[in-house]
């Protein structure tokens, strides 16, 4: 009776009611003869089915601020990432109304920008506040054996990370902001090893700096910051080097720490 | 580009959301994600065109980035000819028979069509459209994750090829 064999297609189109009016009465009769079919079809029916009265409640609940608010544009700077090279669409859009030199370099610009990734997009995906929140949540809270080497033997401790990592690495001092060093262990990174700094204040909260060496793409960011369920983290990459601090401390206090380890870092 | 049109859409992309990745903050980051995205993108926009395609389209390349984070050389084996075993926590046939962690039993690539055909009720072309795959993909990946997922909510093993022999 078909003109054409009833494929997979047909079935699965059949399912979401989007064959043709013609066509959906051959599948129809075909099936009449399929019972095994005809049941698979309906599990495949009640399963979507199922899946709306799942999520279609999401639907109604009230939208959280900082997504409702995402319906206009953002002021620019607004969103928390490093400076951008380039123009953002709004103010090429101003210049739109003003200068037609502004427009075509800003889209010129925007092309290049296309064909490099810009860093937004390195950092921002960077694994490297995960990685050191994940070395922080795993490490910090070990009462025993939290480092390696510890901060008595810190000598040690310099001349093996900076042997392993190739490159010499030296815990900053924190002292003046209430951080002792505990001491470091040796990390797997990426592809290589990286370091792990431990220090503590006289309440026993913990601090870990976390230093990768392995920022081929070679692109500098600014300070930023990342959370991963109770512990911040701030990070920046300098060069080749990644670094990462963690806490569970508010994040005003973890800026300012890593504001001072940035310090000694550059003084270098 | 019109704010109201872009609320309406918000909706949506968090039910999505929240259905692909089971969490409702992972879920909401992500559609955060998305808008922000959208918005620095807006030169990408061509106006009259589908907005809901468009911003489906960034959630799935952020989503893609996002997996491919862990930068483990990793392959997608879902297109190859051999299913892929599921996650060992299938002795556990009342989870199982739960839609939605049956759900989680699928590999992304067909979790993505499959909802993306009932939730958003989507035609085909404009899935293919939106993932950037050719339609006779997305048919496959369709009618692999409902076969799996049928298999899996009926108490079966999901690997139709790697039976136990009894």
């Amino acid at each position: 009776m078909s003109a054409l064999p009833v494929t997979e297609v047909d079935l699965q189109a059949w399912v979401d009611a989007a064959l043709p009016e013609a066509r959906r009465g051959e599948v129809e009769d075909w099936l009449a003869a399929q019972p095994a079919e005809a049941e698979r079809l309906r599990a495949y029916q009640e399963q979507k089915q199922a899946l709306k009265s799942l999520f279609d409640p999401v639907l109604d609940e009230a939208l959280p601020e900082r997504l409702s608010a995402l319906a206009s544009p953002p002021p620019a700077g607004a969103i928390e990432r490093p400076p951008k090279p380039l123009l953002e669409r709004w103010s090429l859009q101003r210049f739109a109304a003003g200068v037609l030199i502004a427009l075509v370099s800003g889209l010129a610009g925007w092309m290049v920008h296309d064909r490099y990734p810009p860093a937004e997009n390195l950092a921002g995906t960077s694994p490297l506040p995960h990685q050191a929140a994940v070395a922080h949540a795993v490490f910090s809270p070990d009462v025993r054996r939290p480092v390696e080497v510890g901060a008595e033997n810190e000598d040690q401790l310099v001349a093996w990370l900076s042997k392993r990592l190739g490159t010499p690495v030296r815990p900053p001092k924190l002292g003046a902001l209430g951080f002792e060093l505990v001491g470091g262990r040796l990390l797997p990174g990426n592809s290589g090893p990286v370091a792990q700094f431990m220090y503590q204040d006289a309440t026993g909260q913990r601090l870990t700096l976390y230093v990768s060496t392995e920022n081929a793409a070679n692109q500098d960011t600014a300070f930023r910051f990342a959370k991963e369920g109770q512990v911040n983290v701030f990070y920046w990459i300098d060069g080749k080097f990644g670094y990462a601090l963690s806490a569970g401390i508010d994040k005003s206090r973890l800026a300012r720490i890593a504001t001072a380890v940035y310090d000694q870092f550059e003084r270098k | 580009m019109d704010s109201r049109a872009i609320l309406a859409e918000i909706p949506r992309l968090r039910r999505y959301a929240r259905a692909m990745l089971g969490d409702r903050a992972a879920a909401d980051d992500l559609v955060q994600d998305t808008l922000e995205r959208a918005w620095s993108r807006l030169f990408q926009w061509r106006a009259g065109s589908d907005l809901r395609a468009w911003l489906f389209g960034i959630m799935h390349n952020l989503r893609v980035d996002q997996l491919r984070r862990p930068r483990l050389a990793t392959q997608s084996i879902d297109e190859d000819d051999f299913d892929v075993p599921t996650r060992p926590t299938q002795t556990d046939e009342l989870e199982l028979r739960d839609i939605e962690s049956a759900l989680n039993h699928l590999p992304d690539e067909q979790r993505e069509v499959l909802l993306l055909v009932a939730l958003e009720e989507m035609r085909y072309a404009d899935i293919a459209a939106t993932l950037g795959v050719p339609i006779g993909t997305v048919m496959s990946r369709l009618s692999r994750g409902r076969e799996r997922l049928r298999l899996i909510m009926n108490g079966e093993h999901a690997s139709t090829r790697l039976r136990v022999v009894r």
